[in-house]
């Protein structure tokens, strides 16, 4: 049933649309915060000697992979795999491919809709006038579908729909559909980011207020930049770069070897790949780092950045700041900001389909609609429930195990399978024909060796990752005290050790004295404290000590931790189901390949 | 900015500047292979 005659418009298009997949809501939000915990400035060196060792060998070996299963008839990752290795496991490792897609899908077009949702609101001009605490709680009242900020009932779940059948209909017109969202989005992105950059490294100190006498976006754009050298010694550094430039060029998705599958069969990969792996870095080093951090720094203060910096930050903090623009630029702002978010997301989330699509019409002979539109209703099956339930723990369960873990596990695998099973020789081969540029040869030998040590190292440390991620510390304690786990770890996650730690916290009737007294002290060293910048460093630590109290002391937070100790089963429930039913039509789409006498070797 | 910051965050920003808008126009610049070639399937 190969009859998977698409194929790419342009070169252009396809470095677009491949960018367009990788470049995603974390180059903006992500990429600042992982770089203000790890070191500021020296982190961009870990940052950078990753992308070089394992960002691009696997964009490499994606792309590769791709073309060559794509010269079979086969546009998804089961049978990409299947056609590379003997053995019939293969195929089976390959449902990673098509899972980990309509997965992270599920949750990823609910965060699309908040930005198209967000840019409605900023045109109505809603957060006008708003206060800090009042646009953060704006964000709290959206997401709990209970409440509605327009008068519009359930507009959470009517954004989300809507996003998801926008993504349907776009789908549903093949790769020319995804191509053209892609030539337009891709600039448009660049244009919106560039804009803001802009504003962000010419703010300075203009944005200093009675309430916030110290903010100034240098601070944020020193706080980020100043190298600490000494940082570069921790494996934690290294280990937060590695899972940057991971999650950054989303590899291990399956949605590069879709891509790849519908090139020509001596179409370049070497260029191409690079390019669209470069193009990625440029959104998320030269426009990512110049808009969150200085802009929140100009106005709030580098106190309240260290201690608030995350992705929150996007919805409850930007559409504040960008009131203090005036009420014309504000609304600018605010399209452009989460206008760029939703090119950012959607064109990520639209790759995010064509595996599936490609697997049914390669295996079942689904037409491109039939694809789409059973495409649109798995995943609004799956991400109802992030919607419905998304305080209580579902969309970060998703988030965890589709988005983070299994990225790793398969990137791990195919990189195993493409070095050491289909072998370099080919391998090296097959990345090279065809090719516009020259690669260095020693890339053969980082493919082979260093891409999967230092992956399998990531995978070992987010299983094992020791208590506060304290690499150094843990290693020296290991004498004396064993091994103590974080509760962030993959172990501690199966248990759910985090969230009950938490109840056991709260529960515990000495808790609210003992941050009472830690506030208490807080309190004290900021009234003796002359520097304004230093009172202001104390003043966000009293808030958030408040904040923890306040939280604590509310029997609707206890409810809410019991309650995800049931909903998080239930996530990950409907996840292994997802897993098993794609395992399931692999299956079957093998018997068919049999009967058929077109099994692959 | 203090001198160490704005050089590295100029030397991180020009370089992956210069690369990508490299890499981009040798893409224009370099004409596709136009032979459609999809051989069948095993």
């Amino acid at each position: 049933m190969s009859t998977n005659k698409q194929e790419w418009g342009s070169r252009v298009g396809l470095i677009l649309a491949m960018a367009g997949n990788a470049v995603g809501l974390g180059n903006f939000l992500r990429f600042p915060v992982q770089a203000v915990q790890n070191g500021g400035g020296a982190f961009i060196i870990p940052y950078l000697v990753c992308f070089l060792l394992m960002g691009i060998p696997l964009l490499l070996i994606e792309w590769s992979m791709g073309r060559f299963g794509g010269r079979f008839g086969n546009h998804s990752t089961p049978y990409i795999l299947d056609t590379m290795a003997k053995g019939r496991l293969w195929k089976y490792f390959g449902v990673f491919g098509i899972f980990t897609n309509i997965a992270v899908a599920a949750y990823y077009c609910y965060i699309e809709s908040w930005t198209m949702s967000y840019v409605f609101h900023s045109i109505g001009g809603t957060f006008s006038g708003k206060s800090q605490a009042e646009v953060a709680g704006f964000f709290n009242d959206y997401v709990d579908i209970g409440v509605s900020t327009t008068g519009i009932p359930y507009e959470a779940v009517i954004f989300y729909i809507f996003c998801l059948c926008l993504n349907t209909w776009i789908l549903s017109r093949g790769l020319s559909g995804v191509e053209k969202v892609a030539k337009i989005g891709m600039p448009l992105l660049i244009l919106f980011a560039v804009f803001l950059a802009i504003k962000g490294l010419t703010l300075g100190t203009s944005g200093a207020t009675p309430e916030h006498p110290t903010a100034s976006a240098i601070d944020g754009l020193n706080f980020l930049w100043t190298p600490q050298f000494d940082s570069l010694t921790n494996p934690k550094v290294w280990l937060a770069a590695a899972g940057q430039i991971f999650f950054t060029l989303s590899v291990g998705m399956g949605t590069i070897h879709c891509y790849a599958a519908y090139m020509r069969s001596k179409q370049d990969i070497a260029l191409n790949g690079v390019s669209a792996g470069f193009m990625n870095e440029f959104v998320e080093v030269v426009l990512g780092a110049s808009i969150v951090i200085p802009i929140a720094a100009g106005y709030l203060g580098i106190a309240w950045v260290q201690e608030n910096a995350g992705f929150g930050m996007a919805f409850q903090t930007m559409p504040y700041l960008f009131q203090q623009w005036g009420p014309i630029l504000a609304v600018v702002a605010g399209v452009f900001w989460f206008g760029l978010l939703f090119f950012a997301g959607i064109t990520s989330s639209l790759a995010m389909g064509t595996p599936w699509m490609g697997f049914m019409k390669d295996e079942f002979g689904w037409q491109q609609k039939k694809g789409a539109i059973s495409f649109g209703i798995i995943v609004l099956i799956l991400g109802l429930p992030t919607v419905f339930f998304y305080n209580y723990g579902v969309f970060d369960e998703y988030d965890y195990w589709a988005g983070t873990v299994s990225l790793v596990v398969f990137a791990l695998l195919e990189t195993v399978l493409f070095s050491w099973i289909f072998g370099m020789t080919k391998g090296w081969h097959e990345i090279n024909l065809g090719a516009d540029i020259k690669l260095p040869i020693i890339l053969k030998h980082i493919i082979k060796w260093v891409t999967p040590t230092l992956l399998l190292f990531v995978f070992i440390g987010s299983v094992i990752t020791p208590k506060g991620n304290d690499w150094a510390g843990a290693f020296s304690r290991l004498g004396s005290e064993g091994w103590t786990l974080d509760n962030s770890s993959l172990i501690k996650q199966l248990s759910n050790a985090g969230i009950k730690e938490e109840i056991a916290t709260i529960q515990n009737p000495a808790t609210i004295p003992a941050l009472q007294q830690e506030a208490d002290a807080i309190r004290a060293s900021m009234e003796a404290e002359t520097d304004l910048k230093e009172k202001a460093k104390y003043q966000v630590k009293l808030d958030k000590k408040l904040g923890s109290i306040a939280t604590v002391s509310d029997p609707g937070h206890l409810e809410i931790l019991n309650k995800k100790l049931t909903y998080i089963p239930f996530a990950r429930f409907m996840l292994l189901g997802l897993f098993i039913g794609i395992a399931v039509l692999v299956y079957v789409a093998y018997n068919i390949r049999v009967k058929q006498g077109r099994n692959t070797p | 900015m203090n001198s160490s910051a704005l050089t590295i965050m100029l030397l991180a920003q020009v370089t992956i500047t210069c690369f990508t808008v490299y890499f981009f126009f040798t893409v224009l610049r370099t004409p596709d292979k136009g032979e459609d070639d999809f051989p069948p399937g095993p």
